[in-house]
């Protein structure tokens, strides 16, 4: 189990914990969106707004407990959350949080070379951070991109199509402090085929609608 | 193949804005109100005729499922909720309907909610999904700006609120009670059933919960009739469904085709055919992670359809159809999905809690031969103990992909044994 999934020890976690006010407006419309008397149903959007809020890109323990005074629940439902869904960081992260995707989909596609890929250009391993404090790597199960396969997430970002040298790119340029560019490295905008759409030409503006050619295809 | 005239999913690509405007111009929210005016009965009973069944993996018919809601509400709300915690390994359609085509999304969430008297819906979309999140949640505003959604929405007379739930990373939570308590704020573990979320759901309320697909595909069902979607696809099969191809062919791509295509024919026409062409398939598991392989002689002449797909031993689950060429190794394949189910397990019940992580282990060891012949008759057995044990499908999901492998590569996996075992000896 991965450090991640652990509450980080006692003296990395901070005193205090509140949200900001800008984030404060945000908690109470989401704490809207449910029903009066059911506020608990924002945990997980809280916990997620803490994470965000925390440098470091983690939930400490006492954003559980603010969360837990602010919907008036026990903390301990709010730690079972915290711990229970993977994307709650319970110990502090990199700047740049790399989740590469090696199940199956991914796999065939060569996610092993953007493993190796990472490692080598980071020099940690999986589950580590780089000393600087710039990069987490971690494996991760599915990200639902599976047709734009290899990939790897880095914070909110997907990075699809990869392969060793797209992936030692992208990581250059983060080193760099630049924001690469997401989506598909390989010249697609999304799921439609790599050499262009087959079908809904018409609609992304490469050709007419394929009434004609299945016709003239029936003829043949 | 299917005419782009037909094709429901028009901005699939997202060449095209996702914006209101566009999605208008596209014919989203065409004459939803007179769809409404027609009544409660009639959408069911066109969703019923249409003969679609739910997307998201079962299979179970739409119209059927918004039948059980009660007609008259005992004073508790009716709650729709979409279950857009796509995480099936392969699949990653929902995720285009939310990104590039949201409102078939939303303009069928306010359909399905009157039908089934629900004046709020969540949809609960994976965390990981921050972008088509974003994307679903401006359209929404566009919605609600448009005055199509809330009070009064598109004129009907009838109120409905629209909100996006994220999770945050849980496999488990696209099972439709884990997803509810989830929403309720809580770990999400899955509830015994019955009660059916319809009569007891989301905070002990009426809730239907249905994919993305199913509810998306509904404006266009309701504005072109049922008759037009059974259509496509043979009996008890019918409509146009979305294709997701990944793993080893050409041009991996989702598409949207009729059902019951044959899979040469989706693979060949639309993904550029098999990596090193037909002859070098190995097998294709044909619906997501948790149905069992299908091997090339299957592959040869089966139709993409609930029906074929389960009298070959299989299922069309989410119809993502991962392909694997003769370059593969098999048992890895298999084992890294058994690896999967370890990890995504939710822990309430013993069977699958344990069983997936012995599965995992004696399938890692699998992948080396370091096993002995009859341990592949022990794998059988476990696979046997944990399925149909548990509260939800977790369980009979890591126990298929193992048994696909054995009724199809018990040679294979002997082999490597025999070799390991020879090895040792040597």
């Amino acid at each position: 189990m991965s450090h991640l999934r652990r509450p980080a020890p006692r003296e990395l976690q901070p005193i205090s914990f509140a949200f900001s006010p800008e984030n404060m407006e945000k908690a109470k419309k989401i704490i809207a969106k449910y029903p009066e008397g059911r506020q608990q149903s924002a945990v997980m959007p809280l916990l997620d707004l803490a994470q965000r809020q925390t440098e470091g890109n983690w939930v400490p323990t006492v954003a559980m407990d603010y969360i837990a005074d602010m919907l008036e629940m026990p903390a301990i439902r709010v730690y079972e959350v915290a711990t229970f869904y993977t994307m709650y960081n319970l110990a502090p992260v990199g700047k740049n949080f790399i989740q590469v995707c090696t199940t199956t989909p991914c796999w065939l596609r060569g996610s092993a070379d953007v493993v190796k890929t990472c490692k080598q250009e980071l020099g940690i391993d999986i589950g580590e951070t780089t000393e600087d404090g710039k990069f987490t790597l971690i494996e991760v199960e599915c990200l639902g991109a599976c047709v734009n396969a290899p990939m790897m997430q880095v914070n909110d970002d997907f990075y699809e199509d990869l392969n060793a040298d797209t992936t030692k790119s992208i990581l250059e340029a983060l080193k760099k402090g630049e924001k690469p560019k997401a989506g598909p490295q390989i010249g697609r905008k999304g799921c439609e085929p790599i050499e262009g759409p087959k079908v809904l030409k018409a609609f992304c503006g490469c050709g007419a609608a394929d009434q004609s050619a299945d016709a003239s295809e029936g003829e043949a | 193949m299917l005419q782009d005239k037909d094709r429901i999913f028009t901005n699939l690509y997202g060449f095209q804005d996702f914006g209101l405007k566009a999605a208008q111009a596209r014919g989203n929210w065409d004459g939803t109100k007179a769809l409404i005016d027609k009544g409660r009965d009639w959408i069911i009973s066109e969703m019923k005729s249409s003969g679609l069944r739910g997307r998201g993996g079962a299979g179970f018919p739409t119209g059927l499922k918004w039948s059980f809601m009660p007609k008259e509400s005992d004073g508790r709300p009716s709650y729709l909720v979409v279950n857009a915690d796509e995480g099936e390994p392969g699949t990653c359609k929902d995720r285009e309907i939310m990104r590039n085509d949201p409102h078939t999304l939303i303009e069928g969430c306010l359909l399905a909610a009157f039908a089934m008297n629900a004046h709020a819906g969540y949809i609960y979309i994976r965390g990981e999904f921050y972008h088509e999140a974003s994307n679903l949640q401006l359209a929404i505003d566009q919605a609600y700006e448009a005055g199509l959604l809330g009070k009064n929405a598109c004129g009907s007379g009838w109120d409905f609120d629209l909100y996006v739930h994220l999770g945050a990373g849980a496999y488990i939570c696209g099972e439709e009670t884990a997803l509810i308590e989830s929403l309720e704020g809580k770990k999400g573990q899955p509830r015994l059933k019955p009660p059916f979320p319809a009569n007891a759901g989301l905070y002990g309320c009426p809730t239907t919960v249905n994919n993305v697909e199913s509810i998306a595909v509904v404006p266009e069902i309701l504005r072109r009739g049922g008759a037009w979607f059974t259509g496509f696809g043979r009996e008890n099969n019918h409509g146009t469904k979305l294709f997701a191809i990944s793993g080893h062919v050409n041009q991996p791509c989702t598409v949207e085709e009729s059902m019951s295509i044959p899979l040469r024919e989706l693979i060949e026409k639309h993904c550029g055919g098999v990596r090193g062409g037909w002859d070098n398939l190995l097998a294709v598991i044909p619906g997501g992670s948790s149905v069992p392989l299908i091997t090339k002689d299957i592959c040869d002449d089966v139709l993409m359809d609930f029906d074929a797909l389960r009298a070959v031993g299989s299922g069309l689950g989410t119809a993502a159809v991962i392909v694997m060429d003769k370059s593969t190794d098999i048992v890895y394949a298999i084992a890294r999905l058994s690896e999967f189910y370890k990890h995504e397990s939710c822990g309430q019940c013993t069977p699958c809690r344990e069983g997936t992580g012995w599965m995992a282990r004696i399938m890692s060891r699998m992948v080396r031969g370091e096993a002995t012949l009859d341990e592949i008759d022990l794998l059988w057995d476990v696979t046997k103990q944990v399925e149909g044990h548990t509260i939800c499908a977790l369980g009979d999901a890591a126990a298929w992909p193992i048994q696909g492998l054995i009724r199809h590569f018990r040679p294979e996996m002997e082999r490597r044994i025999k070799e390991y075992r020879a090895r040792i000896a040597a």
